[in-house]
């Protein structure tokens, strides 16, 4: 298929390192514009986000529309356009967690901190995150909280988390 | 590497195991892993080594013991008992008790006797729970790849087709087609290239089998697309994975680089002049892209849109050549029929849906977890004596197959043998295997309402039937569940709902309205006690029987 990507300059004129991961990334995948969700992927994961500036960088090197590249990062839900919060709270909204009260946990959630699922609270603390189902059903209802699987939640724990990150920003078990 | 290197080495890995006085497996699956059985893990190997047993008794970590709700699941061999919620402490007193002295730890012994483990049928589950996930030479030790021996060597592509079609294995994604069928059509399509493709999007919420079965035993798998590529004339495969799965997906890089390394996967594989090579290909969260077409497009890195089928994709597919699609658990069973005959898999299950399920038990039941049973098993006796019924006695109302695409089944109807044609026959379906069960505390309406929001947000927006009808469906079940709506609104609800059945594209809008309609059919009483009092209007009781009209 296509050629390695031609833009392997020794650093990005923004002097970011980071790129030069990224440079890897799409070099592995032989800059092949089919491997375009692969190198979003490494893409997050790298700058943690996806920045308008990144995705005209990823267009560029796989030779690919920024149509397509705007196209696929905003259909797909895992994709980022905008950085996350300090801490990170994402509530499974699967079946079983739903059946087991998730939506209570959800309300309460909000209320606290006065943002909506899909939003980060003003104070840059606390982005909320609902999942469609992060496949631990049997401990039903689930958070994943910076990264960390916490099941069997109730409104009080869910809340006396968001409150722990809120105060401070230190790590707070459950 | 050819078979008998194979099997030499199966053979030290068992010699291996069986100088052990005691293994202690322990589940690491994302289950018990979230209740912390990898400190468990830990302070087992730290007690062993302090009471100077860590040359007698091995820890290995192991794929999903099934009985997810009381985890961190710890397993002794060779004495076969099973203990739940090990936490650190509980890991103490088996080593001291257990190991030591020999006496069992009752306060955390499961009986294994019970209906949960005497009713199941391990054939895709075989080594899950059993076995290292992260091991060749376990996965060797337990038979494996031994069916692709046996393909590769004595068999020719057309008998391992016609192996698998006598079998009667059907599609476990849910649809049910005929695996056999759909890989003859593949093998007589003529083309340069062909492809495999595993669908492991598992994206019904409340399931979680395919992601047990990739993380506790992902060889299996590989070995089953390797056959299938080798029976269709095939040399590249995609297993395209949720990115939800970051432990599956980190399992299968690690049994990808282990089949590479020893002649499993890649060039010449066992020594014969076939070649096969698999590629991972991460999904981004997109509920559509379980669709056959819509998933061909994402692997191509484009957004996962569907598109109208005929041309299928056994006749044109990736990159407009033949591939051939299956779900986790279908390549799951291959390797056991090829090894085992297709006459051994017919026997179990019913004449017309052989073999056996693997469903994930969640929701208001006793024992959830993940469980796999034969074909044509009444559903009753899944929920009541391997699930354990309700949690906190409360009456069951319904149980719910098929996710977003399915229906709820009621109390009336618990009877049913669980196979393909049954569930479809009261407007479920088998789906790919998440079973939720819902009790007197469940709202219906709201529970419809819940799986047509889900639609909404997945709707990929290609045709209109599925984006505005959806969003609309939405809409009146708001209505009615804020007490607003009138009986005319429910005449128009499944007017509604017959219409985006009939007209969406693909399977996601086609089979959206599943969930409303099943609720409308058997729990109708709900939504009219939440109607508006309209003058003449006489609710009916309970089952509505002219619902009993043929859907389109």
């Amino acid at each position: 298929m296509a050629n390695p990507p031609t833009v392997q300059s020794p650093a990005h004129p923004s002097g970011d390192n980071r790129f030069k991961l990224l440079d890897r990334a799409i070099t592995k995948h032989h800059g092949r514009g089919d491997a375009l969700i692969e190198v979003l992927h490494a893409a997050q994961e790298i700058f943690g986000f996806l920045e308008d500036d990144l995705m005209i960088y990823v267009a560029r090197a796989l030779k690919r529309p920024l149509s397509q590249v705007y196209g696929v990062a905003t259909f797909y839900h895992f994709f980022r356009l905008k950085p996350n919060g300090e801490h990170v709270f994402v509530l499974c909204m699967g079946t079983a967690c739903y059946v087991k009260g998730a939506a209570a946990i959800q309300d309460a959630v909000e209320h606290r901190c006065g943002a909506k699922f899909g939003e980060t609270t003003e104070d840059n603390k606390v982005s909320l995150i609902s999942a469609r189902c992060v496949g631990s059903c049997g401990l039903a209802p689930v958070a994943v909280l910076d990264n960390a699987v916490a099941g069997k939640l109730t409104t009080e724990s869910a809340v006396g988390k968001v409150d722990a990150w809120k105060r401070s920003g230190e790590e707070v078990a459950v | 590497m050819t078979i008998e290197d194979l099997r030499e080495r199966a053979g030290e890995e068992r010699e291996r195991q069986g100088k052990w006085k005691r293994r202690i497996l322990y589940c690491s699956a994302a289950g018990c892993v979230s209740c912390g059985s990898k400190e468990t893990a830990e302070s087992l190997k730290q007690s062993l080594k302090t009471g100077g047993m860590d040359t007698e008794v091995e820890v290995v970590g192991t794929g999903c013991m099934g009985l997810c709700g009381e985890g961190p699941l710890v397993k002794v061999h060779p004495d076969d008992v099973l203990y739940e919620r090990v936490d650190t402490s509980a890991a103490n007193a088996i080593v001291t008790s257990h190991m030591m002295r020999g006496e069992i730890v009752s306060d955390h012994l499961v009986d294994q006797t019970v209906p949960f483990f005497a009713s199941q049928v391990k054939v895709v589950l075989e080594n899950c729970g059993r076995i290292n996930a992260e091991s060749l030479d376990e996965y060797l030790a337990a038979g494996g790849y031994e069916a692709l021996g046996k393909a590769l060597g004595e068999m020719q592509p057309g008998e391992i087709i016609d192996e698998v079609r006598k079998s009667g294995l059907r599609g476990r994604g849910g649809a049910g087609y005929s695996t056999g069928l759909k890989w003859g059509i593949v093998q007589k399509a003529e083309s340069d290239q062909k492809y495999v493709v595993c669908n492991a999007d598992e994206g019904d919420p409340g399931a979680f089998m395919d992601r047990s079965v990739l993380e506790g035993d992902p060889h299996r798998i590989l070995e089953g697309m390797v056959i299938a590529g080798y029976a269709v004339g095939a040399q590249q495969g995609y297993i395209y994975i949720r990115a939800e799965y970051p432990l599956a997906i980190e399992r299968l890089r690690l049994a990808i680089k282990q089949a590479e390394r020893n002649g499993l996967l890649g060039n010449k594989i066992l020594d014969s002049n076939f070649s096969f090579r698999i590629d991972l290909r991460i999904g981004a969260g997109a509920f559509v892209c379980g669709e056959e077409t819509a998933l061909m497009r994402s692997i191509q890195g484009r957004r996962g849109r569907p598109k109208p089928r005929p041309p299928y994709p056994s006749e044109r597919g990736l990159w407009e050549k033949p591939t051939l699609l299956n779900n986790v658990e279908t390549f799951a069973n291959i390797a056991p029929i090829i090894r085992n005959g297709s006459a051994w898999f017919a026997a179990i299950g019913t004449p017309k849906s052989t073999g056996t399920k693997v469903f994930a038990l969640a929701g208001k039941i006793r024992n959830t977890g993940l469980i796999e049973v034969p074909m044509g098993i009444p559903l009753r006796t899944i929920i009541f004596d391997i699930g354990g019924g309700t949690t906190e006695g409360t009456e069951f109302k319904a149980a719910q197959t098929g996710g977003p695409s399915g229906g709820c089944i009621p109390s009336a109807h618990l009877d049913l043998p669980v196979d393909y044609e049954s569930l479809a026959g009261i407007g479920s379906i088998m789906g790919s295997g998440g079973l939720i069960v819902m009790d007197s505390t469940s709202n219906m309406v709201d529970v419809a309402k819940y799986f047509m929001d889900f639609c909404v947000d997945e709707s990929c927006g290609k045709c209109v039937p599925c984006r505005v009808g959806t969003a609309h469906i939405a809409g009146l079940l708001g209505k009615i569940v804020n007490k607003k709506a009138t009986a005319e609104d429910i005449g128009l609800l499944e007017e509604l709902c017959m219409m985006v059945k009939a007209t969406s594209l693909c399977g996601l809008g086609q089979s959206a309205p599943n969930p409303v309609l099943s609720t409308l059919r058997f729990f109708r009483t709900e939504y009219e006690e939440l109607l508006q009092p309209v003058e003449g209007f006489v609710p009916t009781n309970g089952e509505r029987q002219e619902t009993e009209r043929p859907w389109p």
